[in-house]
């Protein structure tokens, strides 16, 4: 009997990731659990605005815990690994950067780029595990025909994080497993249940891991107000398309594309000719914010660069896809074409609502996964 | 799977004499040693019995002996309790958290703290404590052994300076129990601190020594146990167990064990060294306590090395560990200055009595092996200027 590889698990404590590992221990790999400590949810506790206690939030104590008594319970060796430096350096301080440029980023991409997949790969490698497995809803599979590693939307289409897994190289998704690709959650749930995890029923997280509360504006004063510096002065202009003054603003990192509340124009200032305003585009420059009508908020086009793809290895000819330009955005077709050494034009269809700057946007041809790009 | 265990700072096993002493006082001696019936005196003569051996093993009187829950508490009990606000505490960079953390929570409350630095091998200048006195300090904290580089530190000389200016003196012996002969009376310390399990007795019991006519404040509020000392039913079992290990250490050392382990210390962290390279010991022009190493490799993570050592059977410790268990940059070698990626890139070997020659043999071999599958691995190691490699 030859030696069962030996595969490290990309543990979160939570159902995910745990009902992952209690699958590939039954099916006989060696398993090592893993996690990656992101951040310290204490280093900005008590600052105006954030909470005091850290209780169930990413990278707490409590799903180290979790995840512990899931190793125990399995029987397999569990690490934290401290990543917390490179998580600070390569999704934090961009994080902090997009906003204050004007732009919305979407840190967990970033993440999954830098720390779940690359430095991930990377610790497994030195412990002696080729491949890793994580609890994402996705599918990967080799195409010979292609000799391409094909990454795939999952069977739950509610669960679908391919928007956020674009940026994968080939390397990285042929050492990658998906387990949960062809489950559903319930059914992932039940399987926890039926392996005896105790977390079984431990609620989904949904916010942003390192921003409790979900409120970017206070993390950003508080992260800001940790490293002895303040938020930088991008107070300005209101602005009309037309480029009419209609107002003042107290900073940029305050909008977002297609934000409608939080102007500071009153209700009868947030009205022209009878419809509400919205934010059309940031001016980072000029610290200028662009407002204007639900009509002006369309888009027929959006430019992207960073590129990667994933099913091709270039972008040769004009190619229909379905874009996704955010997380929860049903996609809408449109033809790709190149525009620059590393940028992509995608022309739509049916012109898009809130196209945003910082934003991922992923192109898909059914269920793979074509590539993707960061909005300009 | 063969498991080599090499982290004796973090935790010894029980020795099986001492195990066979605590026995008969979790069943049929399990009396509490303040009752007035005869299973309580049977449990109080335990317990004095026990006090009697630590007081041997310090070189004190017995009466002089707290029995606490471990090193922790007794470095609380120390510096909570014998200063006041308003009072000048010093103590060192390089101390144990439980010695650092109750330092920074003393200077919020009203203490005027001073964490005197080390030299690049570890070490504090006893001229730096006496430069540091000044009229309103009451007490000085510096310990007898680093826990992470085994680095000896000159509480003697540090004793003298107190006692020369009057002022109170805490030694933290936690890591030098049971390496080096411990007498209050050479050190010149008012409160000594020592921890059961570093010297195989077990987990949660601990001794402060606090000298005659030395006034403590307790921590804890409750009976008169250890003379208003330290409130609390006594940990029984635990003080027993205790007490023989100290009594078992003081013959170790009187018959000369921590020589032979110092030659099989030396003999892996020569060749280990000498094996993979680009690699050395901290600490180690300064005098250590016999059982520990302190290791830098360059050009790879200790992080990944301490697991892969761990998934190969060798239990080896980096950094130390935060609340989640992952390493945190270690404060004693950022102290000594050491870069920050060597600092990384540095694990802890340390022995105890029961480690074998074959024992060191195994970390002989598998070290090197794994030191060598993370350079290949690393890009770092590829590209690495030949400067560095000899810079140490």
């Amino acid at each position: 009997m030859s030696t069962p590889e030996t595969i490290a698990v990309a543990m979160s404590g939570g159902v995910d990731s745990s009902t992952v590992a209690a699958m590939l221990k039954s099916e006989g790999y060696n398993l090592v659990g893993l996690t990656l400590q992101l951040w310290n949810q204490r280093r900005l506790a008590g600052r105006p605005g954030m909470p005091e206690t850290t209780e169930g939030r990413c990278c707490s104590l409590d799903d180290v815990y979790d995840a512990r008594r899931v190793s125990e319970h399995l029987g397999i060796p569990y690490y934290v690994v401290n990543q917390q430096d490179r998580f600070e350096q390569d999704v934090v301080q961009p994080f902090v950067r997009e906003y204050l440029s004007g732009r919305t980023p979407v840190p967990c991409t970033l993440c999954n780029n830098h720390l779940k997949f690359a430095q991930l790969l990377d610790t497994a490698r030195q412990i002696g595990a080729d491949r890793i497995a994580t609890g994402h809803y996705a599918r990967n599979e080799y195409d010979p025909a292609r000799n391409r590693w094909i990454l795939k939307r999952p069977a739950d289409a509610s669960k679908d994080q391919t928007y956020f897994l674009f940026g994968l190289t080939q390397e990285q998704l042929s050492r990658t497993l998906f387990p949960l690709g062809n489950y559903r959650k319930p059914d992932v749930r039940a399987l926890a249940q039926e392996q005896g995890l105790a977390l079984a029923n431990k609620p989904d997280s949904q916010e942003i891991c390192f921003i409790p509360g979900g409120d970017y504006k206070v993390f950003l004063d508080a992260y800001l107000a940790d490293r002895g510096e303040s938020i930088p002065d991008t107070s300005g202009e209101l602005v009309t398309t037309s480029g009419e003054v209609v107002g003042q603003h107290q900073g940029i990192h305050n909008f977002t594309v297609g934000q409608r509340k939080g102007l500071g124009l009153g209700s009868a200032g947030n009205v022209t000719a009878g419809s509400p305003l919205y934010v059309i585009g940031i001016n980072g420059a000029e610290k200028k914010v662009v407002v204007g009508s639900s009509e002006e908020l369309v888009s027929k086009s959006l430019r992207a660069n960073r590129l990667n793809w994933i099913a091709i290895p270039s972008l040769e000819a004009k190619l229909r896809v379905e874009v996704k330009i955010r997380h929860r955005h049903e996609p809408a077709w449109a033809t790709l074409a190149m525009s620059g050494e590393d940028e992509v034009t995608a022309i739509f269809d049916e012109p898009q609502r809130a196209v945003t700057p910082g934003q991922a946007a992923v192109f898909y041809n059914g269920e793979e996964v074509v590539g993707g790009g960061w909005i300009l | 799977m063969r498991r080599v265990y090499m982290d004796a700072n973090a935790t010894t096993p029980l020795l099986p004499e001492v195990f066979e002493a605590m026995r008969p006082y979790y069943t049929e001696r399990f009396g509490n040693a303040s009752s007035v019936h005869s299973f309580g005196q049977q449990a109080r003569g335990a317990v004095e019995q026990a006090r009697m051996a630590v007081a041997a093993f310090l070189h004190c009187r017995p009466a002089e002996i707290v029995f606490t829950s471990g090193g922790t508490e007794s470095d609380n009990l120390a510096l909570f309790g014998a200063t006041k606000p308003g009072d000048h505490l010093i103590t060192t960079q390089i101390e144990h958290h439980a010695v650092i953390h109750a330092a920074e929570r003393l200077a919020q409350c009203g203490r005027e703290v001073t964490f005197l630095p080390v030299n690049a091998e570890g070490a504090v200048d006893p001229e730096d404590v006496r430069q540091a006195i000044q009229p309103n300090t009451r007490l000085i904290s510096v310990m007898m052994a680093n826990n992470e580089t085994g680095a000896m530190q000159p509480v003697a000389e540090i004793g003298a300076i107190a006692a020369e200016a009057g002022v109170q003196f805490h030694t933290d012996a936690v890591q030098a129990a049971g390496k080096l002969p411990l007498d209050v009376e050479n050190i010149g310390c008012h409160l000594l601190s020592i921890s059961g399990h570093k010297i195989h007795a077990p987990q949660g019991i601990g001794v402060l020594f606090v000298r005659k006519d030395t006034k403590i404040e307790p921590l804890f509020y409750g009976g008169t146990h250890e003379r208003q000392r330290r409130a609390g039913t006594e940990n029984l079992a635990g003080i027993v167990g205790l007490g023989k290990a100290a009594e078992l250490a003081r013959k170790g050392i009187e018959e000369g064990v921590p020589k032979n382990l110092s030659a099989l210390r030396d003999r892996m962290e020569r060749e280990i060294v000498e094996r993979v390279g680009d690699a050395g010991a901290h600490s180690q022009q300064a005098a250590r306590v016999w059982n520990t190493t302190n290791l830098w490799f360059d050009h790879l993570e200790g992080e990944a090395l301490v697991i892969s050592l761990d998934l190969k059977g060798l239990a080896v410790s980096g950094g130390s560990a935060c609340a989640s268990g992952a390493s945190e940059p270690s404060h004693v070698l950022t102290a000594m200055r050491v870069p920050a990626a060597r600092a990384r890139a540095s694990l802890r070997f340390s022995l105890s009595k029961m480690t074998t020659a074959e024992d060191v043999d195994f970390a002989v071999e598998i070290v090197p092996k794994a030191v060598a599958k993370l350079r290949e691995l690393s890009p770092h190691y590829a590209n690495r200027s030949p400067v560095a490699s000899v810079s140490s």
